[in-house]
């Protein structure tokens, strides 16, 4: 198919009026992706820590997510059984082997705990968030050896945790940590960014929630 | 769907369509949510018009450097371990698309919702090869049952009520009890649901769109609502992005720029509920995702428009939010437009891929109020480009007889003022007579086509040139 591509590159070239060689246009395409200089960024998710969960809360809950904030790490299993308990949720959830989610004091609640990405059967899952964005109240979630993918579609409940230090203002600054941690034109395999539980307008325009993805989204911040 | 136009029969598909009172009933719903929700979204961001700016601004620059962005796109996608495969037309991106299904043995593929998928055809290429092509958007999935093409780019069954759909699945779901309640959306919802779960578990191969290509780390995005496109795209053991060659973006940032004005153009959210970003295939260690990622790169006729009046056109990132704020798309639905693009952004776009002697009529569907144009993220000057079109279908005598004789007529009065002045004024004065008991006209010779869905006004005294002339305007 390199007959096809090379064409249609051609083809560009022609009705762009410029030739292959011209070094200027691939400088000025360098430069840029080089420099990923950031637009113009809103300011409704600027602030400190404090007015950055309260937009970020307040974003999420306008999309139907629910959100719980507690003080520490070793608080999330007593929450997230509340949570499971005011739903009727039977008390169990699968989750990732992310350490972070290992090492919690589940032992102190009744819930049970199975690991690994899900074949569809599960009702609740459980995912560490990397980053929430506070303009629209997004989370972001990168996949990985530890992150199933699949926990964050195919439960019908997802709770997810996420530390507050890593509540940011805008999408761009998701991209600084990918950056920092990746490196520089590096990603994960998949990078979500969810804005409340799945929801579909397809009939008739009005908004349902639990379309093909979680009917719930539960986000438990912590500090 | 089929990729057949019946665009050259645009007169007899509006005329079906204006006498069709539940597709009437259905847009109702168009003119009044989507309208609404843009605009209070808008109204959120002090920055959006400025970010619309910006959107504009990036769109040009990829569209002025394609070719570069695609090589380095091509070149990062390869480092992460996927495939680029271009195609000239809509057949060789079928043939890539069954090739790969058929390499795999795939009998089944789940399919993420898809405009350009609908452009070549490709559920129909996939059925010709035995292979089973299972839309999962809801609304893609109940235009599939009922063997429709979307009439809307962003809400494919926005032209049904929700009784069409009860009837389709109680068509088509016959091992469901016949008796189960269907009556309220969230039922239809829930059976949609369960049934595409099984099919998303069963899946071969995983077909998605893209929003956007990321030349900068070669990914693909897509944005939707019900997390469809990600079941789509995880489960099976291969993804396929089928995606036109002008959905590139340089960086991270851009995508991030640009998704503040997609969301709220289109559905009138801040943020769609997934946005994902996906590179390459899964990485050694991880414990899901698809071993293979392929994406297939269209052209279709778009290197094309580069260089030309049309060029403008490729900004388009398919918000759907000219067709929303259409009045004639209010009028006649998506179906009317006849091949895949409906609304504005198709009377512009559908010439340009399958040429003005079959879509001619589409840019002649506006009212030219410019509404398209005022609620564009990518700011498309629609109506310039639409007018450029009757420009070239009449340069071309593509334009019917009775169009070319009237014009011909207009004209001759137009470059003779004092003569056109009197046969306004004499015009004037005898549909004043005529039209006085009733104040409109219920029909007018020549104008059967125009009196038929609407009252002309009768005129209620004076032309508009006396009436200047008497307030002590300048007249020629």
């Amino acid at each position: 198919m390199s007959e096809a591509r090379d064409d249609i590159l051609a083809n560009i070239r022609r009705s762009l009026g410029v030739s292959a060689d011209d070094a200027s246009r691939r400088q000025i395409v360098a430069t840029r992706i080089a420099a990923a200089a950031k637009g113009l960024l809103p300011t409704r998710g600027e602030g400190d820590i404090e007015k950055r969960i309260a937009t970020f809360r307040a974003q999420a809950e306008s999309v139907a997510a629910t959100v719980a904030r507690v003080a520490a790490t070793a608080d999330v299993p007593g929450e997230i059984a509340r949570f499971l308990r005011t739903n009727n949720l039977p008390a169990t959830v699968r989750m990732g082997d992310d350490e972070r989610l290992a090492a919690l004091p589940w032992a102190a609640t009744a819930i049970d705990i199975t690991s690994g990405p899900s074949d569809g059967n599960d009702l609740s899952s459980v995912s560490h968030a990397e980053a929430g964005v506070a303009e629209t109240g997004t989370l972001a979630l990168f996949s990985g050896a530890h992150n199933p993918t699949n926990l964050n579609f195919l439960p019908d409940n997802h709770i997810v945790m996420i530390q507050a230090g890593t509540i940011v203002p805008t999408y761009e600054a998701v991209w600084e940590m990918v950056r920092a941690r990746y490196g520089k034109g590096v990603m994960p395999r998949t990078v979500n960014f969810i804005t409340g539980p799945s929801r579909s307008a397809d009939i008739e325009q009005k908004m349902l929630l639990g379309a093909h993805g979680p009917r719930r989204l539960h986000i438990v911040i912590v500090g | 769907m089929s990729v057949v136009a019946t665009s050259s029969r645009f007169k007899d598909n509006a005329h079906r369509a204006l006498g069709d009172g539940q597709l009437q009933k259905a847009l109702g719903n168009v003119r009044h949510n989507f309208i609404d929700r843009r605009a209070q979204a808008a109204a959120r961001l002090p920055e959006f018009e400025a970010l619309r700016d910006q959107a504009r601004d990036l769109r040009d620059h990829v569209l002025a450097h394609l070719d570069i962005y695609l090589d380095i796109y091509t070149q990062k996608v390869t480092e992460a371990g996927g495939h680029v495969h271009f195609a000239r037309t809509s057949e060789e991106a079928c043939r890539i698309i069954t090739d790969l299904a058929k390499a795999h043995g795939a009998r089944t593929v789940t399919k993420g919702k898809s405009m350009v998928s609908e452009e070549i055809g490709l559920n129909a290429a996939l059925e010709r090869n035995g292979i089973e092509a299972v839309e999962t958007d809801l609304g893609e999935y109940i235009i599939q049952i009922r063997g429709e093409a979307p009439s809307h780019i962003i809400a494919p069954a926005v032209h049904l009520n929700q009784e069409d759909i009860e009837h389709d699945f109680r068509r088509l779901h016959t091992w469901l009890p016949k008796d189960r309640d269907l009556t309220a959306p969230e039922s239809l919802l829930a059976e949609a649901r369960a049934t595409l779960r099984a099919k998303f578990l069963a899946s071969d191969i995983g077909i998605t769109g893209a929003n956007f290509l990321v030349a900068e780390t070669g990914t693909s995005v897509i944005v939707t609502n019900e997390g469809n496109g990600d079941l789509t795209q995880i489960l099976p053991k291969v993804h396929v992005v089928v995606a036109s060659i002008e959905k590139i973006a340089p960086t991270l940032e851009d995508v991030s720029g640009i998704m503040r004005v997609l969301a709220r153009s289109a559905t009138g959210q801040d943020m769609s509920v997934y946005t994902t970003f996906s590179t390459g295939p899964r990485r050694p260690g991880d414990v899901d995702g698809p071993e293979e990622y392929h994406v297939v790169l269209v052209d279709n006729g778009r290197s094309n428009m580069l260089g030309t009046d049309f060029q403008e056109m490729l900004r388009c990132i398919r918000c759907g939010a000219c067709m929303n704020h259409c009045p004639v798309y209010h009028a006649v639905g998506g179906h009317a437009y006849g091949w895949v693009y409906p609304g504005p952004m198709g009377a512009v776009l559908t010439p340009s891929l399958i040429g003005v002697a079959e879509a001619g009529h589409l840019p002649n569907a506006s009212t030219f109020c410019g509404r398209c144009e005022s609620a564009c993220p990518v700011r498309i000057p629609l109506p310039k480009l639409m007018r450029h079109w009757r420009e070239r279908e009449f340069e071309r005598h593509l334009s019917p007889a009775t169009v070319r004789s009237g014009l011909a007529l207009w004209a001759f009065f137009a470059k003779r003022p004092k003569l056109y002045g009197l046969a306004a004024r004499v015009g004037v004065k005898m549909l004043a007579l005529a039209g006085r008991s009733k104040g409109r006209f219920a029909w007018l010779p020549f104008a059967g086509g125009w009196t038929k869905y609407r009252d002309m006004p009768a005129p209620q005294g004076q032309t508009f040139q006396a009436m200047w002339k008497s307030r002590g305007g300048a007249v020629r």
